[in-house]
């Protein structure tokens, strides 16, 4: 693996060395010193030409507890906003010396240029482009979803897939990116999609998708869901006529506390209820819904920074590297002194930030 | 040969020995004083002029009319960064280009007589091929006025070719009485056909590629809807219509419907949409970005046939360069479209000459015969007798070349056959008898006389 662009290219082996390895740094981030020197003297660069504090945040806690140095680029404010292209941008930060790019950017495909093209040598992590994918949300996801179904089936999640896992999707699939990465990664997991959304928010084309789709949340329900996940809604939707007013699309697709009372009545007991966030609370979910014990919404976040993780370090430390749990365990005891203060350290020292740069 | 190049005088006179006319026989052609004086299974020696001729050795050969580009864009007035109207008409004679019809959308617009005789001009002082301005329809293409057809038309460029290319003409009243009005003096109105608010910020094809790359789609219909409206108000006020760059199955139907019903409509496809299809935007690279998009191979296979079958009548090139910052970017930031001059004669070979579905005659019907037609174009697209203008070309069909950008003559990298290897290689262009590639190279330009270069108050002079 030299980027993470997609879900729809990731291999079931590449897949589950991922999720297996966010267990691993999982165990890391409850501990007490919530650090790996893994990725010292690493930069990870933060490219986000779309505002997303809670993902730039994800991704900055990930590399920091590797303990990569890290920097924000926002392109608001920037000279990208001034018009410097996106080529400009990844060629200063090559010349910066960046190891790691994570882009979020939203013209779809943005991530793929730079990887395609020679414009940076770094690993190239996508954040989240346009309307296509946002590889690590899903991952993420597949993550939250592996631990529930596991601890159900009584095994152990490390190397576990998805087989036979219902998960319903519910919302705006035409605009967004987590739910094409999760079809293509449920799908590479085993676990049995269903899509719900109006019409109108359904590219054309799905019906190649391997999954399901459902113009009727309720059905989809009763037939049975382990995972129902579902996705933000634009209001300004509204107002391009893709549904007639907010209020008729929370009855209809909105997962509400009607909807809530029916996981009980149909004796879908362990059905989880997902949201990757930020949530229009009484739009395409209830506040009840929100909060409920069913909801794994804080449980995604967590996740997400083990996800991370271990996808920096799954593509900085190289395929030869040692697996990550050795060195979790080697390096424990060690880490936990030197890893609070080293960023500072290689702040004062640029030469070992970035001599390992020459040697790649 | 090589040596005896006659250059700005156009005084040459060449004989080209055995080339097989329109992929038939072989025979000589005599050209001389801008004309072919002689065609003959071997003209001998006493035919006047033979002997003094530069002999030109077309064992191999085909020999065709000069090729006819209905739609090219060649960026100046406005944007010499993309194309000068030099670059881009060298790039016309290297591709087996007579002539080429130079759409209206350069900065100024082309809507008035003074620009359209500015283009002629350029061309004119270039002189490696025939630059037929097409006038815009609408004043600044901004879909809202007409544009001074009737100024165009009588200008010194003659205009007989109106279009709006890059934008469509969406408002029915506006297309209807462009329709009428220009048919007093014989001209067509060109539409692009795409209806805006069904592509608002569409970036590709809309189908299952799109749905997968999350890309804005631009659907079909938005294509067929223009056409299916436009062939029945050119039906209505008897006008004559052609349609720019057909790109879907569904658009040949309707012109197929049209053409049955005596409709005076014509059609147009690129190279590009008979070869490739959306897949390519799977790479994100904007040199597969276009419009109308690359589409689906059932389009492609289905915009074949219509060539073959005279459904659609031309090859238009929609040469559009850019310059490589405009490409080097984000899909969504990209500008759209492609070169296609060096490339047409060899994409059309490859796609329709070695699949069977048609013969070289064919091949001078599409790319010369027919588009001479539509554009009013005099003595471009004639037969190749003794008394015609000598507008000519010569080409190896054996030869393969593999496509190299860097070394085009347009401006514009952005081709999207770049590293493809072709069939098909252009020898020789003869422009009103004067050569101007020869051995595959550029010769040298035509000179016209120095009364067709003054293009009055608002052209300039050489
Ligand atoms: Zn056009």
């Amino acid at each position: 693996m030299r980027h993470l662009l997609s879900t729809e290219d990731l291999s079931l082996h590449n897949a589950i060395r991922i999720l297996d390895t966010a267990e691993e740094m999982a165990a890391v981030g409850e501990r007490e010193v919530k650090k790996l020197p893994a990725l010292r003297g690493r930069t990870v660069v933060n490219l986000f030409f779309e505002d997303s504090t809670r993902t730039r945040i994800s991704f900055e806690a990930a590399a920091k507890r590797l303990s990569a140095d890290v920097i924000n680029f926002a392109a608001k404010g920037s000279s990208v906003s001034k018009g410097e292209s996106l080529k400009d941008t990844a060629q200063t930060l090559a010349a910066m010396g960046a190891d790691a790019v994570v882009i979020r950017h939203w013209a779809s495909g943005a991530p793929h240029r730079l990887a395609a093209t020679d414009w940076i040598d770094a690993a190239v992590i996508n954040a989240g482009d346009g309307t296509h994918e946002h590889p690590t949300q899903a991952l993420l996801d597949a993550f939250t979803m592996r631990r529930h179904w596991s601890k159900l089936a009584g095994t152990p999640s490390a190397g576990a897939d998805l087989k036979g896992m219902r998960v319903a999707i519910a919302g705006d699939v035409l605009h967004s990116r987590v739910a094409r990465s999760n079809v293509w990664l449920l799908r590479t997991l085993g676990a049995e999609v269903t899509l719900v959304a109006p019409p109108t928010l359904l590219p054309i084309g799905v019906e190649k998708w391997p999954c399901a789709v459902s113009f009727d949340l309720d059905e989809t329900l009763a037939q049975g869901v382990d995972a129902m996940m579902m996705l933000r809604v634009q209001g300004e939707r509204m107002n391009a006529s893709f549904f007639p007013t907010t209020r008729e699309y929370s009855r209809r697709w909105g997962f509400d506390d009607n909807r809530l009372r029916a996981l009980d009545s149909l004796g879908l007991k362990d059905t989880i209820i997902m949201h990757p966030g930020p949530m229009n609370r009484g739009l395409e979910i209830s506040a009840a819904a929100a909060d409920s014990p069913r909801s794994t919404v804080l449980a995604q976040v967590r996740n997400g920074v083990s996800v991370r993780m271990a996808a920096l370090y799954l593509l900085l430390s190289g395929e030869n590297r040692e697996p990550a749990a050795a060195a979790v365990s080697a390096s424990a005891a060690a880490s936990a002194a030197a890893s609070s203060d080293a960023p500072a350290a290689h702040a004062a020292n640029p030469n070992l930030t970035y001599s390992h740069q020459e040697s790649h | 040969m090589a040596d005896q190049h006659q250059n700005a005088d156009n005084s040459g006179a060449h004989l080209i020995r055995g080339a097989s006319i329109l992929g038939g026989a072989a025979e000589d052609l005599l050209i001389r004083d801008g004309v072919i004086a002689a065609r003959g299974r071997h003209l001998d020696a006493d035919v006047a002029g033979v002997r003094e001729a530069t002999v030109i050795d077309a064992a191999g050969l085909v020999a065709l009319p000069g090729m006819v580009d209905i739609h090219t864009h060649l960026r100046e007035p406005g944007r010499e960064d993309a194309e000068t109207v030099e670059t881009g008409t060298r790039a016309a004679a290297l591709g087996g280009y007579t002539a080429v019809h130079a759409m209206a959308n350069s900065t100024p617009v082309a809507d008035t007589a003074g620009v359209v005789e500015q283009v002629l001009t350029l061309g004119r002082t270039a002189g490696w091929v025939d630059v037929r301005p097409v006038g815009a329809v609408t004043v600044g293409l901004a879909g809202e006025q007409l544009a001074e057809l009737g100024a165009m038309a009588d200008s010194r460029a003659h205009v007989r070719v109106f279009s709006d290319d890059g934008i469509c003409v969406h408002d029915p009243v506006l297309m209807r009485r462009a329709l009428e009005y220009v048919k007093a003096f014989d001209g067509v109105v060109a539409q692009h056909a795409q209806e805006p608010r069904l592509t608002a910020g569409a970036q590709m094809n809309e189908g299952e590629v799109s749905a997968v790359l999350g890309l804005a789609g631009w659907p079909a219909v938005a294509e067929e809807s223009i056409i299916a409206r436009d062939v029945l108000l050119a039906q209505h006020v008897g006008s004559r219509l052609h349609v720019c760059h057909v790109s879907t199955a569904g658009s040949v139907e309707i012109i197929r419907w049209a053409k049955s019903r005596g409709v005076n409509v014509t059609a147009e496809v690129t190279p590009h949409h008979l070869w490739l299809t959306d897949e390519l935007a799977r790479s994100y690279d904007p040199v597969y970005k276009v419009n109308p998009p690359l589409r689906t191979d059932a389009d492609v296979q289905a915009l074949r046939a219509a060539l073959a079958d005279g459904t659609i009548d031309v090859v238009g090139t929609d040469h559009a360069p850019h310059p490589s910052e405009h490409k080097e970017c984000e899909w969504a930031q990209a500008a759209m479209g492609m070169t296609g001059l060096e490339t047409a004669l060899s994409v059309v070979q490859h796609t329709m000459i070695e699949t069977g579905l048609m013969g070289w005659e064919d091949f001078a019907r599409v790319t010369s015969t027919a588009p001479a037609a539509i554009g009013r174009v005099q003595d471009q697209g004639r037969p190749l007798e003794a008394g015609e203008p000598a507008n000519v070309i010569l080409v190896d069909p054996a030869a393969r070349w593999t496509v190299d950008p860097s070394k085009m003559a347009t401006m514009g990298r952005n081709s999207p056959f770049a590293g493809r290897e072709l069939p098909g290689k252009v020898v020789a262009t003869f422009f009103k008898g004067h050569p101007t590639v020869l051995d595959g190279k550029l010769n040298t330009p035509y000179r016209w006389p120095v009364d067709a270069l003054d293009a009055g108050p608002a052209g300039r002079r050489p």
